[in-house]
């Protein structure tokens, strides 16, 4: 391999053989290799984060019709650092009466269970941050773990909308888990395995192809996760005010908010690993460095996607978004999980046009029955009636 | 001693210090808060035996979502900070009495066990075979019947709470 055909590959032998020309020992060496792969992931999603503030606050800003930061360097590009320079300048300020240790763990956990996600996907056909044989179920625990963080931040504000703010989002997150851990059971099946790089090393055909209702339901999911837009009744500032951010200033701000872009991000690159195939793509196996390219550019329509629902649709009631998952995602994932179970022993392994042709009929005939079903229950419920008497206008 | 036994002393020892802090301590967010480093130790005594599985699935389950749902009935408790009232009532002492005969107790009749002494199993590169668990809770003779009793405890776990907070109709909801 060549610097150019397969660069990270090709930096870590390098290094290795530097190290191991120094006279280091086998286990000191390993580690120190895993060390450093860590230190730099981590590293580079949060610099990557800087970017994609960037982005996001200039892409809300096309949508709405404005310029978005144009004034701090050519196209605003600086605008982030000039963020980062004034949280990093604020003051601490500790409320009286804080819980201190979940009070100071809290923006910890958050941006940390983020990050932990990135150790686990398969950047490349050579490189991945760890191949652990449990990929997904990795992937789940991490979520926890930052629902664990949203918790702290709650309760450890001594804030009593902070505490409120934060019960609704846990409700919120706990509820979207369930159809997000079931639709992850598809490609699981699909692929035999539950480690994120034979999930991509099976996906000859996208696991999008073979199941498109596990990957919508998989992006809905994801949304929600994150307290995105239309699910971010959190943060909604008429409502809640600020919610869990309430009482954190500062760097601590700063990791929610890092924390919260970050997440969009890693959810796109989930998505594009369990669903679009990762780093596959013409002549990924040869040219390591053309997977990626075909991850990144996979992630930045994802990415894009989330992105402009983001900027489009209006928030989601608490209500609407408790119903929208307990009567609508769950059945379906479950209905899906099932069905795909039984069609994937029906159908005959060795041809892929038939199975493609029959997950996807499957996947139609359930996308378009519960759709009618849904019109047919929803047509049948009462519409508030908003104005019953015919109310007049100010007369003079 | 090798590391491992270090290693795994270490863990059992903040576990046990957790375990006994979640019971002692004043403020009950505390004790949830221990009970989550405790089960997050039980994780990694999973992970010392080389069990990669059961590790994320304790995680998953215990810290994600036991843990969590102990956190919120906490949160949504009243009075939780009496801070009038004493810690420890006046027999803590029988009761450590009691707990440390017992453990004795325990550990005397496992040392006449003759796998109390075993070496631990190697598991290999691979991790453990999920695939043999897999087949072991649907097979007939082996862990179906425990399987299927635990799923329908679960189901009337799950309807018994629905019950319980559904509203009724017509009357206090």
């Amino acid at each position: 391999m060549s610097f150019i055909t397969d660069p990270v590959a090709f930096l870590a032998n390098w290094l290795q053989g530097l190290l191991a020309g120094w006279g280091l020992s086998a286990e000191w060496l390993n580690f120190l290799m895993l060390l450093i792969g860590a230190v730099v992931l981590a590293l580079l999603a949060l610099f990557w984060t800087i970017f994609l503030i960037w982005v996001e606050r200039k892409g809300i800003g096309r949508f709405q019709e404005r310029p978005g930061p144009n004034r701090v360097g050519p196209f605003g590009l600086f605008q982030p650092f000039a963020d980062m320079l004034k949280i990093f300048t604020k003051e601490l300020i500790t409320p009286k009466g804080v819980d201190w240790v979940p009070y100071n763990l809290a923006p910890v956990l958050i941006v940390a269970s983020t990050i932990m996600i990135w150790a686990v996907l398969p950047f490349n056909s050579t490189t991945s941050g760890t191949n652990i044989s449990i990929g997904i179920l990795f992937v789940v625990a991490i979520g926890s773990l930052g629902e664990m963080g949203v918790i702290f931040g709650g309760w450890g504000s001594n804030n009593k909308y902070a505490l409120l703010g934060s019960f609704r989002v846990l409700a919120q997150l706990i509820s979207y888990e369930v159809p997000m851990v079931l639709v992850l059971l598809i490609p699981v099946m699909l692929s035999g395995s539950m480690a994120l790089n034979e999930v991509v090393n099976s996906q000859h055909i996208w696991n999008i192809v073979l199941a498109p209702v596990a990957g919508l339901i998989y992006f809905i999911c994801l949304m929600a996760e994150n307290s995105r837009a239309p699910f971010d009744l959190a943060e909604a500032d008429s409502e809640i005010v600020a919610g869990v951010n309430i009482e954190y200033s500062g760097l601590k701000f700063g990791f929610f908010y890092v924390g919260d872009f970050l997440h969009a991000f890693t959810m796109a690159l989930l998505f594009a690993t369990v669903f679009l195939g990762g780093w596959r793509g013409p002549y990924a196996e040869q040219y390591p460095i053309l997977g990626f390219v075909y991850y990144f550019l996979k992630t930045w329509v994802v990415y894009f996607v989330n992105l402009w629902m983001r900027f489009s649709l209006p928030r989601f009631r608490i209500d609407q978004m408790m119903a929208f998952n307990w009567k609508i995602l769950t059945p379906m994932a479950l209905v899906i999980l099932m069905t795909t179970a039984l069609l994937d022993k029906l159908l005959p392994a060795g041809q892929p046009i038939l199975r493609v042709g029959g997950f996807l009929v499957l996947n139609v005939i359930l996308l378009v029955g519960i759709s009618l079903l849904l019109s047919k229950l929803l047509s049948r419920r009462p519409r508030p009636v908003v104005a019953p008497t015919p109310r007049p206008v100010a007369r003079r | 001693m090798t590391p491992m036994q270090i290693v795994f002393l270490l863990v059992a020892s903040v576990t046990l210090a957790s375990a006994v802090m979640v019971v002692s301590t004043r403020r009950m967010f505390h004790a949830a808060l221990w009970l989550i480093l405790t089960l997050l130790g039980v994780a990694i005594l999973f992970a010392l035996l080389e069990s990669r599985f059961f590790t994320i699935v304790q995680v998953v389950v215990y810290v994600g979502a036991i843990a969590i749902l102990v956190l919120f009935a906490v949160m949504l408790t009243r009075h939780v900070m009496s801070e009038d009232q004493p810690q420890l009532n006046r027999s803590w002492w029988i009761a450590s009495l009691a707990t440390i005969g017992l453990f004795t107790g325990m550990v005397l009749v496992m040392r006449t066990w003759p796998i109390f002494t075993t070496t631990q199993r190697a598991v290999g590169p691979g991790g453990e075979d999920l695939q043999k668990l897999g087949f072991a809770f649907v097979d007939p003779s082996g862990f179906m019947i425990p399987f299927e009793i635990v799923s329908v405890l679960l189901l009337a776990a799950l309807i018994g709470a629905v019950f319980i907070a559904a509203e009724r109709k017509g009357g206090k909801g």
